[in-house]
């Protein structure tokens, strides 16, 4: 175990510079990756899929999904992984770090262009580039499947309308018996343009252990 | 042209006001027998005593004047007005309120007018006792900016805001009045006698901000939104803390012991959360009672209006936060009770909340005016410099600790700019000077105290409030695109917070999206179903989509009504002042939230002329016209469904993902069909599974099954029809069944333009439809016009039913 423990640290160090968390943070992330995994090296989808505070998020499937995914690992792989170490497991985690107040304006576009391919891989599921019509309409039935008496149906008029509005906003002269094809993602970033991601995309990890200050109501 | 004659008109209304007010108030005296513009017919001598009855000399007087009777609703009135007649005054000529805030132009002419009363020794009104400020004038002020409070940044930044408004007030109270105090030891200043009680009370109230001008200038540049909730949260809040502050320090205290502070703190925490549980009851109660409205449309508004009002005079009544209790009450049921009235109550409250607060404003910066010149002051130079001073300093000094403190707990850290919007955000208004007007007067330098509030007012007011907005656009502080109103901005919002909240749970840590995720499931499990009538949770992207094709619905109205009036008749509450001051692509945000507006004004007059008259005490019915919209919007759904329509012509950005395989793009189709009959949809139901059969090869299944989502910012240039060419289309389709529309028949002459030029075209798209209109009709020469609808959805020789005319008066 003190072997483990030195090297995990030395390990550590090393994920620090690549993921920019601060070492409190990675242990505590770790901390919560082995009592997920049941302390294992690696995590499986079963893992997750059994976090019981999970069971009512409506895009659960998606989320878990996206831990296992390649192309959310910063590398230019494609594929997903079987199981994820805590090495990829801390890689998904980063996207969602805050930026401080050193972050200068091109590191914050940059971030948010990470975050929105993040989006981008949740919808595209099938990895060809594109987020076509079933695939948008899967995600808003997801979206819509715990808010009880919506049916399929107005998914789908909503999925229709949002993909209207995607071609209307990008290709605006469009010849009649053109087809669009799906939404690529600079159309992607062209739609959500405006959108406030600051206060939507992060997450502030603690540097303290969270087991104990579960009551404890975060201000901010 | 227009705008000069408008602009005259309001002038010579506020010049007449203005004699009338000054008038009125010169019949003040009653004393003074009125020389003039008393006529009695016939005189009368009332003070000649009779020895008996003369009966026959007292003559029924034919017109008399009873002045006193009416004197103060009667100025009150004339007050109102005024400072209305201003208000318009100003946006009539709109730039100027762009680069000088609104309540810098009130406190002028409130100076102006100050100066004439002075100049012919008038007294102001006695309107600012503490009484009627504090029972009648504040309570609309605050609950404007409860019910108007954005809810979600809101609880966002909750810790945050209560952070400035608590701490930041009571670290400015106490700097500033312990600073002044220090000032007022130096014997040069010749203010020794002021106490450190009576300076703690006044830099309470001079710590009060009220950032309305800020506020404004912030949504126009459109700041970051935690800098913007952080600004109003705190104003809100700290009125609360402010007027906490105020009666503790107001309290006639010997000599100060532990126990007092302690006694204080302990206060300070009763009246807080003492107000903002009545708040919470009054809220639940307020949502509450309104789930059984439903049969008197008519009193609904009202039950809002008493249930704050309600929490506010129980709140004073027990000597607890008032405010507070009114914010929250607001706050609480804004949510249910917005879900329980109907439309038009639901624009009703937010109007009648919007007047009265802004006119409470208005009146309290007006004769903030008034009154700075018509009060004697006391000048200390020393004294009024230092609090300036202080009152700056402080306040800067004050962010940047709170930031430093706060900073580590938010999730995104307020930077220098955001630190220096607060701190520079920091106006005071119509809080402090109307505490100030209410000090006792047992106070000594209560004049003193009076001149450098309203000094510091003005400073704060004049000097920051016109600075700010180039100073804010000069730094560049970090903006966010308020105005994403798509529904594809709203399904991604949705996306990221449930992924935000997923990813929470799954590194174990939780922040307001936990919370968010436990309120709404009690909310949707146990609160919905107490408060709320038709207990239905939604979506709030199903809202917004709903909205969106309400709005598509409504210009499908518009368009096909014809004669569409160019003049904006949707006037919103403040969109409308703004919209004219933007670009036109940003109108799209004020059409959504017009929505309801443009609704209850256009939707329902259809049938309005045909529904019988109402009593008194009814509304007229809307049930109908309801029903026509939601059956409305139920065809316009089904029909555009797959295969619905294969329309080739696209108005404008009006597209299409996919045709059909095999279908040529000369079949011209009309875009939508408008039913308004119920057989009418029933019969597209039957017509209904032959044409999806034969189009739903999904060989390239895109949206066809589109709805018409056309640019929705037409709508600001064709807004509604008027009155009167409702009328007329309306007698139109009432006298009948052949006659074609004139609108058509008008298109009739044109010239048929090849169908792809205004594809590209960029002439509105009522013209579009017009067009298109027309070229259905020269397709099919034979087939009789339809009386109402203008277009049919479909074509007749796929679908004989649907060439039925649509508008039928005798079939309802």
């Amino acid at each position: 175990m003190g072997a483990s423990q030195t090297r995990s640290v030395h390990k550590y160090q090393d994920l620090v510079d690549r993921t920019g968390f601060s070492l409190e943070q990675i242990k505590n992330l770790h901390k919560r990756f082995q009592h997920l995994s049941g302390n294992e090296e690696t995590i499986s989808k079963e893992n997750l899929d059994r976090i019981p505070a999970l069971a009512n998020n409506p895009i659960k499937k998606q989320i878990v999904y996206a831990f296992f995914d390649k192309r959310n690992q910063h590398q230019d792989e494609v594929g997903s992984f079987e199981e994820i170490g805590f090495e990829q497991f801390l890689m998904v985690m980063s996207h969602f770090r805050p930026p401080t107040l050193k972050t200068t304006e091109e590191e914050k576009e940059a971030l948010r262009k990470e975050k929105l391919r993040f989006l981008f891989n949740m919808h595209d599921t099938d990895n060809d580039g594109t987020i076509t019509l079933e695939e948008y309409r899967k995600v808003v039935e997801e979206l819509l499947s715990k808010s009880g008496a919506m049916g399929l149906e107005a998914a789908k008029a909503i999925a229709d309308a949002a993909m209207l509005e995607v071609a209307s906003t990008n290709v605006p002269h469009m010849a009649p018996d053109d087809f669009y094809e799906g939404i690529t993602f600079e159309h992607f970033e062209q739609i959500l343009k405006g959108l406030e991601m600051e206060s939507r995309m992060h997450i502030r990890f603690l540097d303290v252990d969270t087991t104990t200050m579960r009551c404890g109501k975060s201000t901010s | 042209m227009d705008l000069i004659s408008a602009r005259r008109t309001g002038v010579l209304l506020l010049i007449f006001t203005f004699l009338s007010l000054l008038h009125g108030s010169r019949g003040e005296i009653p004393a003074k027998p009125a020389p003039s513009g008393v006529t009695i017919v016939p005189p009368i001598k009332p003070n000649v005593p009779h020895a008996y009855p003369e009966p026959s000399k007292v003559y029924l007087p034919v017109f008399t004047m009873d002045y006193p009777r009416i004197q103060i609703p009667f100025e009150i009135t004339l007050w109102i007005l005024l400072a209305s007649f201003a208000k318009i005054g100003f946006h009539v000529y709109h730039k100027i309120t762009i680069w000088v805030p609104e309540s810098c132009l009130l406190i002028s002419i409130g100076l102006i007018v100050g100066a004439i009363m002075h100049s012919v020794h008038e007294e102001p009104p006695a309107v600012l006792s503490s009484e009627v400020f504090f029972l009648y004038m504040l309570p609309p002020i605050v609950l404007d900016s409860g019910y108007f409070m954005p809810t979600r940044p809101f609880f966002e930044n909750i810790g945050t805001v209560l952070w400035f408004a608590i701490v930041g007030t009571l670290w400015n109270s106490i700097g500033i009045g312990m600073s002044l105090f220090a000032i007022c030891q130096i014997e040069a200043f010749g203010v020794q006698d002021i106490s450190l009680q009576e300076n703690l009370l006044f830099a309470t109230i001079i710590s009060a901000v009220d950032p309305v001008a800020v506020l404004s200038v912030f949504e126009d540049v459109s700041v970051n939104e935690q800098l913007y909730i952080v600004v109003f949260g705190e104003c809100l809040f700290n009125d609360a803390v402010t007027v906490v502050l105020y009666n503790i320090f107001n309290f006639e205290m010997g000599e100060v012991v532990p126990t007092d502070v302690f006694l204080g703190v302990a206060k300070f925490f009763v009246v807080g959360l003492g107000g903002m549980g009545f708040g919470v009851l009054f809220g639940f109660v307020a949502a509450f009672t309104t789930r059984f409205t439903s049969k008197v449309r008519e009193i609904e508004p009202l039950f809002i209006f008493m249930y704050s009002y309600l929490a506010y005079l129980v709140a004073e009544l027990f000597t607890i936060s008032s405010i507070m209790a009114i914010v929250t009450c607001a706050l609480t049921m804004k949510y249910y009770v917005e879900e329980n009235v109907s439309q038009r109550s639901c624009t009703t409250i937010r109007h009648v909340i919007k007047m009265l607060g802004s006119i409470s404003e208005t009146l309290i910066f007006f004769f903030l005016g008034v009154v700075t010149v018509t009060t004697e002051h006391e000048w200390n130079w020393g004294y009024i410099m230092f609090t300036l001073l202080f009152a700056f300093v402080w306040r800067g000094l004050g962010v940047l600790v709170l930031t430093q403190i706060i900073n580590p707990f938010r999730t995104i850290p307020f930077n220098l700019k955001d630190q220096f919007g607060l701190a520079y955000g920091g106006l005071r208004g119509a809080i402090s000077f109307a505490l100030a007007f209410t000090l006792p007067n047992e106070i000594g330098r209560k004049q003193l105290f009076i001149t450098a509030t309203i000094v510091i007012i003005l400073f704060t007011v004049f000097l920051q409030g016109i600075s700010i907005r180039p100073l804010i656009e000069f730094v560049n502080v970090r903006r966010t695109n308020r105005d994403v109103d798509t529904i594809n901005s709203e399904v991604h919002c949705r996306l990221m917070e449930h992924t935000i909240a997923g990813i929470e749970d799954l590194c174990g840590q939780w922040s307001h999206f936990y919370w968010k995720d436990k309120f709404m499931k009690f909310n949707n499990r146990i609160l919905r179903r107490i408060m709320i009538r038709d207990n239905r949770a939604e979506s709030s992207i199903v809202a917004l989509y709903k909205k969106l094709e309400l709005q598509n619905a409504m210009e499908i109205l518009d368009t096909v009504a014809g004669d569409i009036s160019a003049a904006p008749s949707i006037v919103s509450l403040y969109e409308e002042k703004k919209s004219s001051a933007r670009p036109r692509k940003k109108f799209l945000t004020a059409d959504l939230k017009n929505m309801h507006d443009i609704l209850s004004k256009n939707m329902y007059k259809i049938r309005q002329r045909t529904v019988a008259f109402t009593g008194k005490h009814a509304l007229p019915n809307e049930s109908h016209s309801r029903e026509i919209l939601i059956r409305r919007h139920a065809s316009i759904r089904r029909s555009i469904r797959p295969g619905s329509f294969q329309s080739s012509v696209v108005p404008k950005s009006h597209k299409y993902f996919s045709l059909p395989a095999g279908k040529s793009l000369d079949s011209k189709f009309p875009p939508v069909r408008l039913s308004n009959t119920d057989d009418q949809e029933t019969m597209s139901e039957v017509a209904y599974p032959s044409r999806r059969s034969r189009f739903n090869q999904p060989s390239r299944s895109s949206s066809r099954a589109m709805m018409p989502l056309r640019r929705l910012d037409t709508l600001q240039e064709a807004p509604s029809v008027s009155v009167l060419d409702e009328s007329t289309v309306e007698d139109r389709g009432r006298t009948g069944g052949g006659k074609p529309r004139t609108n058509s028949s008008s298109s009739d002459s044109r010239v048929p333009a090849p169908r792809r030029t205004f594809i590209d075209n960029d002439s509105s798209s009522a013209d579009n439809l017009r067009n298109v209109h027309h070229e259905a009709e020269e397709e099919q020469p034979t087939s009789p016009p339809p009386a109402w609808a203008a277009e049919s959805r479909d074509n007749a020789s796929r679908n004989p039913l649907l060439r039925r005319p649509q508008w039928n008066p005798k079939g309802k």
